[in-house]
């Protein structure tokens, strides 16, 4: 009982000269784990050899049956993100960031015994369905922390914690890839056991997290900060409750922006490697190719932090203009510097690296951009909701590039040919979200809380 | 009760941030080692 009350939001109030850069780690102990998801594709072919080992065996799972264990837990994300959002407001983020903790663990626990037993259902199960409750509640779960302990600086602050989720898919992945190593025996791939030290490696590394996580009290503000005098037009001092920010034009408009975005991003990441090796023939192969998704990655985390911190500086709709105009162009020009045109591997790759940072910079500004017009009481919940975006980008943006690249393939059209339709169909998208952040206003009177309700739901903590 | 009004000491913040900037650091040494074979690749003026 006493570890459960040391869960209690009340007891995870910081105490008087407890320091705010402690936040950020806690943070990150969770991201940098839970990021891990975006490295699954290391299991995919030790998952179809379980039985065979050296090559799949006829009784093997095929790689399309894996590959919904992926999907599930990115969908399972985003709806756990949008249905928890409104009990972490209330349950505080310690005990949020232990659900979390709880369940990515035991996600990996279930699929070892999926795994030693052949059961897919129980990867579909363990991985997929628990471990991604896991993620969506880990996702969401130190923003509004971040948010409040930040009141200055909040693009910095919840740019360092998305950046750990982008840089956890590269300790992921060089971590199964060893453990696998290290486990794989003539009858055995090692994944099994290797799910079993991950999920008890990722348990302890966010249990880090869930230590040092504290929320701010009630009066506090950082040290010689004042909040501006003059209200700027596009940041609120008021605050919007979760259900009825999801009735405000404004929470739609961003809804709109995410998705296109990060659907954008998918058409260069989803066929980073043909694409380079189609459009320089001859120039880059598959060991090459490879190391340009690595370069990509990298792009993608630092990008999130660079541009979530420049919003800080320049605001957020501004950032995201230019996301949405220099990303269209950016669009555009990348099939120009292809092997029929410019010839130029070093611009396509500078052009992908840009882009690449502005998909991850989307996703690390929006919690920003969402304080700004809804304020920071409920922004983890709007937050939750707003990432249903990603998840049907996570949908849209597989299918929408691999069928029009099928479709041109299919009509006689060359293969460079085909990701020119693709990334003008992408530039498309990037003018949608641009007339929707242009379209962007302050959220209206009306839907603001009554100073007394945020009173009695935060206040009363204390 | 007497409230803790103690300041955070440098070293568990350094501590902090030393242990999650290590796995990072790592991940971060293999992606770049990864994406240098692209650099191998391409041929001077490229």
């Amino acid at each position: 009982m006493a570890l459960l009350s040391f869960l209690d939001r009340d007891k995870s109030v910081a105490h008087p000269g407890y320091s705010r850069w402690l936040v950020p780690p806690a943070a990150l102990a969770i991201h940098l784990a839970i990021g891990q998801v975006y490295s699954f594709s290391v299991f995919k072919i030790p998952l179809t050899q379980l039985i065979g080992i050296a090559k799949p065996g006829p009784d093997d799972w095929t790689q399309s049956q894996v590959a919904w264990i992926f999907s599930l837990a990115i969908v399972m994300l985003g709806l756990s993100a949008a249905l928890f959002g409104k009990w972490l407001e209330t349950a505080g983020p310690r005990k949020a960031m232990f659900v979390s903790a709880c369940c990515f663990g035991l996600g990996f626990f279930i699929s070892y015994f999926g795994a030693i037993s052949h059961q897919l259902w129980l990867l579909y199960f363990g991985y997929g369905i628990v471990g991604g409750v896991g993620l969506g509640l880990g996702y969401i779960s130190p923003v509004s922390t971040l948010i409040k302990w930040f009141p200055d600086r909040p693009g910095l602050a919840t740019g360092m914690a998305i950046m750990g989720f982008g840089g956890g898919a590269m300790i992921g992945s060089p971590l199964a890839i060893k453990l696998m190593a290290h486990f794989r025996t003539p009858t055995d791939v090692g994944v099994g056991k290797t799910f079993l030290v991950m999920g008890a490696l990722y348990f302890c590394f966010m249990m880090l997290g869930v230590v040092i996580i504290r929320v701010p009290r009630e009066d506090w503000k950082p040290e010689h900060w004042t909040a501006p005098a003059k209200p700027q037009a596009l940041i609120t001092t008021h605050d919007v409750d979760v259900n009825t920010a999801t009735r405000t034009p404004q929470f739609w408009l961003l809804w709109i922006i995410l998705c296109v975005n990060v659907t954008a991003g998918i058409g260069i990441l989803e066929q980073a490697s043909p694409m380079i090796q189609d459009l320089f023939k001859g120039m880059i192969g598959p060991v090459a190719a490879g190391g340009f998704v690595g370069l990509l990655s990298l792009f993608n985390m630092g990008g999130r932090f660079f541009w979530s911190t420049t919003s800080d500086y320049i605001g957020r709709k501004p950032t995201y203009f230019v996301f949405l105009a220099l990303g269209g162009a950016l669009y555009l020009f990348l099939p120009m510097t292809g092997g029929d045109h410019m010839n130029s591997v070093k611009l396509f790759v500078a052009v992908a690296c840009v882009l690449l940072s502005m998909y991850g910079g989307g996703f690390a500004t929006i919690p920003a951009y969402l304080r700004d017009l809804f304020g920071s009481h409920n922004v983890s919940a709007i937050h939750g909701r707003l990432l249903t975006a990603w998840s049907t980008a996570g949908v849209l943006g597989p299918v929408l590039v691999n069928n029009m690249r099928e479709y041109q393939l299919a009509h006689g059209v060359d293969k460079a040919g085909a990701y020119q339709t693709v990334m003008h169909i992408m530039a498309g998208l990037l003018a949608v979200g641009f007339i929707a952040n242009f379209l962007v206003r302050p959220v209206a009177e009306k839907y603001w809380l009554p100073e007394s309700a945020v009173r009695v739901s935060s206040g009363s903590l204390h | 009760m007497v409230e803790n009004t103690k300041k955070s000491s440098g070293a568990l913040i350094l501590g902090a941030w030393l242990l999650v900037s290590v796995p990072l650091a790592w991940g971060v040494y293999f992606t770049v080692l990864n994406a240098m074979k692209l650099f191998a690749a391409v041929p001077s003026g490229h």
